[in-house]
């Protein structure tokens, strides 16, 4: 069979069995674009902007677990993609963004639309490639997917001159099986010594913790866990990421950890002697003082990735390798173990964690007047009953959506929790609507980040994409607000939202159904009456409390046991 | 920033000789804020294989940290620390001199005892060749004195391990 570079692409991506291309066209891609309209077996969609396709492919990736793929074109395609790959980067989901390059004889020379992608996405991305002739663009597509995919997973990007994708000079083609990489062998498995080691130890806590991340979702390992915690009877918590990998209704989850995260998983990490932890990289939003984590814990840390190993925290036993193979492992040697564990010790931490929890730290007070955004996210999880795809963006509604939306399964939290990309939430509930057309989809936003990727409604209309935007409308950027609050006496520097639109009209502009909700008693019945429009977009624009926090909050500098309480907590007596 | 318990580490690294892999790993070095004292790379015998060596200055957890982050760069092969086992070190130094008449037969005597090579005259200048331990070609810089350089250039340290050990043998794949 004889192709073209282009064809050669799409028959690569075919074989890799892709679906949806996100993507956008331009000089340099155009030859592709035309391959790609003969093709029916791969359908594309048109972003507005190049963030948008970033941010849908890696929405898309998130929910279905499988590579989101983006089309662009040189220089400003490319440079558009930049916070999207960051993001995906930063939380290590598997992308492949195909960017094209002006052709060969004119790289380097400043030509029309050039710019250095490679170069430019080096630090952003697990790896890139600059396709240097026709008979390696297989190859490369090959090693692309397998090193996205696997280990730890992250986006890669597959940069194409224009001239090697001619439709006028064809190769023979054939796409590699299997792909030999020398230098890329991710670990899998751990010696049974290290796991029995590692066994040992948490079989003999008195007060043990777990904490896990984003690499149990990524790795698939929930089952694994859920049957690690249920034979353990242990207390867990879950980072922003890790959240719906263990069930958040379930009893033994003490909620979310970190400078947001509740008073019991706060005080249990504080006060452990073993804390395992899985699939997550002590972020800094996660261990506050560094010099106080954990002060009397022995820890483990179980991770795909070696150099999260000891990065931010020195452990004290690591085991590498895929999540779930390594839970599988562990949860084998732990039954020989399971005798010894101290059931009257982990009776008394339970008694502890008890006391904790009655604190009932997300309590707030209700208003009459003003609707209250933990409210709105309250409302959402029952109208949902918690089966939602909830995709968000970055400041207080996410902390909210995070605290308040108990996910119970894998894959349906998805936000930007390493970055932090405002504007992530809206093209990212595009990607997992297509992902998962007969779901629901939600994306839990606010006026500031919605209007940095606003353009994709159009998107939503062209490719019927009937997602539920709740817009937590409090007229300032919640987040920058609080800390101004706290930290800078109050002085809301620029952070108060001038010139707002009638979010209403702009998404009737856009061909979208538009409800503004403003009174605390219509909130559940108008809530309810958007929901029930299946299939249209609906945005759902709900003025909150301006001045509302997000509590507990973990100051920078402080431990988990230096928490501040929301005012309706803190007179409480402390258990 | 400085640290106290920073010290010298001497790194090997084989990487696949491909299209961006000076700039990954220089890149990562930057962007890590790690220091880069000097860093050598050429091709080796197998063509697609180069190899570099760099030298930096940190503390032991940071060390650890390179290795790892160097590890993870799928470019790269295979990577060493070189520091606490037995290895060779040699550096190559390129001075060229301005040298009077009075200086040439002190130059000369510190060519002898340092072993090192004239390899360039003019009526006013003089180069040099020096190879040796990164403190030996310190210590000839330093012994010059009076004598003027003019340039220098420096190839950085080059290291290998004694014995049988080879960073090739344990080439994974």
């Amino acid at each position: 069979m004889k192709l073209s570079g282009s064809e050669i692409i799409i028959e690569c991506l075919k074989k890799e069995g892709v679906e949806y291309i996100f993507g956008y066209p331009g000089g340099a891609v155009l030859h592709i674009y035309d391959a790609l309209f003969n093709t029916d077996k791969i359908k594309h969609v048109l972003v507005r902007h190049e963030q948008g396709a970033t941010h849908a492919a890696d929405g898309y990736a998130r929910a279905c677990g499988k590579p989101g793929v983006v089309l662009v074109t040189s220089g400003p395609g490319i440079t558009n993609c930049v916070t999207g790959l960051a993001t995906a980067h930063m939380d290590s989901i598997p992308m492949i963004v195909i960017s094209g390059q002006v052709s060969r004889q004119y790289v380097g020379s400043d030509a029309f639309q050039e710019a250095d992608a490679t170069g430019i996405t080096r630090p952003i991305t697990k790896h890139n490639f600059l396709i240097d002739s026709r008979e390696s663009i297989a190859e490369v597509f090959k090693k692309a997917f397998k090193i996205a995919t696997t280990g730890r997973p992250g986006p890669v990007l597959i940069d194409i001159p224009k001239d090697l994708t001619d439709p006028k000079v064809k190769i023979s083609f054939s796409y590699p099986k299997k792909i030999n990489l020398r230098s890329y062998k991710p670990a899998i498995r751990e010696s049974r010594e290290k796991i029995d080691e590692v066994a040992e130890l948490i079989s003999k806590a008195k007060k043990p913790m777990i904490y896990t991340g984003g690499g149990v979702i990524l790795g698939n390992a929930h089952k694994h866990l859920y049957s690690l915690v249920k034979k353990l009877n242990y207390p867990i918590t879950n980072t922003l990421m890790g959240l719906g990998g263990y069930p958040a209704t379930d009893n033994q989850f003490l909620g979310m950890l970190g400078m947001h995260g509740t008073y019991e998983a706060n005080m249990a990490m504080h006060d452990c002697d073993v804390l395992l932890a899985i699939g997550a990289r002590f972020d800094d939003r996660v261990t506050g003082d560094t010099s106080k984590f954990c002060p009397s814990a022995k820890i483990i840390h179980i991770d795909v990735d070696p150099s999260s190993i000891s990065k931010i925290i020195s452990v004290d036993h690591s085991l590498v390798g895929e999540t779930a193979f390594i839970l599988k492992q562990l949860n084998k040697s732990l039954d020989r173990y399971i005798k010894k564990i101290d059931t009257k010790s982990i009776d008394k931490w339970w008694r502890k964690i008890e006391k904790w929890k009655k604190k009932k730290c997300l309590d707030y007070k209700k208003s009459k007047d003003i609707i209250k955004p933990q409210q709105v996210i309250e409302t959402l999880y029952e109208i949902t009953k918690g089966n939602a795809f909830v995709t968000s963006d970055v400041g207080q509604h996410q902390m909210w959506a995070a605290q308040y939306y108990k996910f119970d399964k894998p894959n349906r939290w998805i936000n930007s929790g390493g970055l932090g990309t405002m504007g992530f939430g809206l093209p990212a509930a595009m990607g997992v609507k297509l992902a998962y057309p007969k779901s629901e989809v939600v994306c839990v936003t606010g006026e500031a980040s919605i209007l940095m990727c606003i353009q994709e409604l159009a998107t939503c209309l062209q490719y019927h994409l009937p997602i539920k935007i709740v817009n937590l409308n409090n007229r300032y950027m919640g987040m920058v607000r609080q800390w101004q609050e706290f930290f800078y006496e109050g002085r809301y520097a620029m952070s108060y939202m001038e010139a707002l639109p009638d979010f209403c009209k702009l998404s009737t502009s856009f061909g979208h159904i538009g409800i503004q909700i403003d009174k605390p008693n219509e909130l559940e019945v108008k809530m309810k009456e958007a929901m029930k429009m299946k299939n249209r977009l609906v945005f759902i624009d709900i003025i909150t409390d301006q001045e509302e926090n997000v509590y507990p909050m973990i100051k920078s500098g402080q431990a988990h046991n230096e928490m501040h309480l929301s005012p309706t907590n803190e007179d409480t007596e402390l258990a | 920033m400085t640290d106290n318990n920073e010290k010298r580490y001497i790194i090997s690294v084989l990487v696949e000789n491909e299209f961006g892999s000076l700039s990954r790993i220089a890149g990562l070095f930057s962007a890590r804020g790690y220091n880069i004292h000097c860093l050598n790379v050429a091709p080796t015998n197998d063509e697609s294989i180069s190899r570099m060596t760099i030298v930096t200055m940190c503390n032991e957890q940071k060390i650890n940290q390179v290795m790892k982050q160097l590890d993870k760069l799928v470019d790269i092969v295979n990577v060493k620390d070189l520091t606490e086992e037995t290895h060779i070190e040699r550096e190559m130094l390129l001075l060229k001199l301005k040298c009077n008449k009075n200086q040439r037969e002190e130059l000369k005597r510190l060519v002898d005892i340092f072993r090192a090579r004239i390899i360039d005259v003019t009526d006013t200048t003089y180069t040099v060749e020096l190879t040796g331990a990164s403190e030996k070609i310190l210590a000839f810089v330093n012994s010059m004195g009076k004598i003027k350089i003019i340039e220098m250039v420096r190839s950085g340290a080059l290291g290998i391990s004694r014995g049988r050990d080879s960073l090739e043998n344990i080439k994974r794949g």
